[in-house]
């Protein structure tokens, strides 16, 4: 990034997927327009744009955040994961496949989103972060497993307007035990 | 959005003479709550000083049993700090308690401490606000107000802080550190925040241009036994309407002390103090919890449509000190 003295624009190199790409903004311009407007990544979708709907999660260092609440200038050395960045190729992550597979949408709007939240959730959950609906919080507690009651609250930032809530519950839960899966199956590949 | 010019500031005197420098400028944490404000015309910045890069990003123990948190933590990696959630886990409840999971990676716990109320006149630029435009009148106190203050509230503004993690520090005597051009200052957090009175635009004791480093909360064992309520209009993902953070220490059915702080009563996060003193030596029963909920909400002053947080907050105390109560027994 380059400022001049009191200017309101800069020039910058943002890490999307993996990829560098060097731009000009209006320091205005949230981390969602500058995907969707200015480098043509549309599957971050724009929802109520003040932080309320999840429509725009993505990903900034493996966290999920709200891109329309996060200044695009302010992303600059971070490295950033939209929809787009999250299949391998044509296979498509096991959260997606759930999704898929369980109809975990009926409009699609808010699926992006979902996704990219979904994929955080079960990160943290791994990690062992505790939520609002975990009784004990305290570090020597059982870690919670991941109920539907758990998904529900980790997933309250994501909003979906067609009321599909059921499946993607459960796709979340498919796409956690997917996960752990592979983590296992990594574990006993390691050990043998 | 008016425009504005951005710096990222590396170390904390940078980060102040940045400000100073300008005519109107801000620090920006994780702006979930100023790019909000700046969208809607609310706050119009000439810079932004982001402070995100700051070495203010730890949690640490310090020598006499304490925490010291650096004003950059995010409230995800607060809530999940082990010797938080050890030592003080009705803080980790209230983190968890507020926003969503994308806000709390992003939210800092400087910002949490100094975001705005999300009272509906002061975030809509189409009509008056005292907070917003001093002297324009204040709408909600014959307007919409059932989410408003029942405590220290004046006639000038009946807003209420939003802030859960607020609420947990309050009750845990947090102390407020931060940088000015003139040097280091500190504050305890029931301090930080000015009375209401007829200046309700000026929120905080914060020397003009300073810059919120740190939080430490000294030590405090019967902190280990504290929770956090809230209660909100739906189960997840909003702002309270009431809540409370309690610790309880107790021995032979009698109460040795107590903490107690109620959020989205006022326009700061409320030590109940007047509670504490009744729960104090006093024993550790229902009476004693519903005496002292009476004399915190003695002072209430409820407004036609908001009495019912006085019911709420009053049940509220009086469930949280028993539930605690009955866990220390168990």
């Amino acid at each position: 990034m380059a400022p001049t003295p009191s200017s309101t624009t800069s020039t910058l190199t943002l890490d999307i997927n993996g990829e560098k790409h060097h731009l000009s903004v209006d320091h205005r311009t949230t981390l969602l327009d500058a995907l969707r407007e200015r480098l043509g990544l549309t599957g971050t979708k724009k929802g109520c744009d003040q932080g309320q709907c999840g429509a725009c999660t993505v990903l900034l260092d493996r966290r999920r955040v709200v891109s329309c609440l996060h200044l695009a200038v302010a992303a600059e050395g971070r490295e950033i994961t939209t929809i787009e960045g999250i299949a391998d190729g044509d296979d498509l992550h096991p959260v997606q496949q759930a999704f898929l597979d369980l109809d975990g949408y009926q409009c699609g709007y808010c699926t992006p989103g979902q996704v990219c939240s979904a994929i955080a959730v079960i990160e943290e959950h791994a990690a062992g972060w505790p939520s609002a609906a975990t009784e004990d919080v305290r570090p020597e507690s059982v870690p919670p497993p991941l109920t539907p009651d758990e998904i529900r609250e980790r997933m309250s930032g994501n909003l979906c307007r067609c009321g599909a809530y059921v499946s993607i519950v459960q796709a979340v839960a498919r796409g956690a035990r997917a996960h752990e899966e592979a983590r296992t199956a990594t574990a006993e590949e390691a050990a043998a | 959005m008016k425009e504005f010019d951005y710096r990222r500031a590396q170390d904390v005197t940078g980060a102040v003479a940045l400000l100073a420098a300008a005519a109107d400028a801000r620090f920006l944490g994780g702006g979930t709550n100023l790019v909000d404000l700046m969208k809607s015309g609310v706050e119009r910045p000439d810079l932004l000083v982001d402070v995100r890069e700051l070495p203010l990003d730890r949690v640490e123990s310090t020598a006499d049993g304490g925490l010291r948190i650096g004003a950059t933590v995010t409230n995800s990696d607060l809530a999940a700090h082990p010797d938080v959630r050890r030592r003080y886990p009705a803080l980790t409840q209230a983190v968890l308690a507020g926003a969503s999971g994308q806000l709390r990676n992003m939210a800092t716990v400087g910002g949490n401490l100094l975001q705005r109320t999300r009272c509906g006149y002061f975030t809509d630029v189409s009509g008056p606000c005292n907070k917003r435009v001093p002297g324009s009148g204040c709408p909600a106190v014959a307007g919409e107000h059932h989410n408003h203050a029942v405590l220290g509230a004046s006639g000038h503004c009946v807003a209420v802080h939003p802030s859960d993690m607020g609420v947990a520090l309050t009750a845990f005597d947090a102390q407020v550190r931060y940088e000015t051009l003139d040097g280091p200052g500190e504050v305890p957090l029931t301090d930080l925040y000015l009375p209401v009175g007829d200046t309700p635009h000026r929120e905080t004791t914060l020397p003009p241009g300073a810059l919120i480093t740190h939080i430490t909360l000294p030590p405090a064992p019967l902190a280990a036994h504290s929770r956090y309520r809230k209660v909100r209009e739906r189960a997840s993902y909003a702002f309270a309407i009431g809540s409370v953070a309690a610790a309880l220490d107790m021995k032979d059915g009698q109460v040795r002390e107590a903490r107690l702080a109620l959020g989205a009563v006022a326009s700061r996060p409320w030590r109940a103090r007047a509670a504490e003193t009744v729960l104090t030596g006093a024993p550790a029963t229902g009476e004693t919890f519903a005496a002292a909920a009476d004399a915190e909400l003695a002072a209430a002053a409820p407004l036609p449509d908001n009495g019912y947080k006085v019911t709420l907050m009053r049940n509220l105390m009086v469930s949280v000190l028993t539930e605690l109560a009955e866990g220390d027994a168990r």
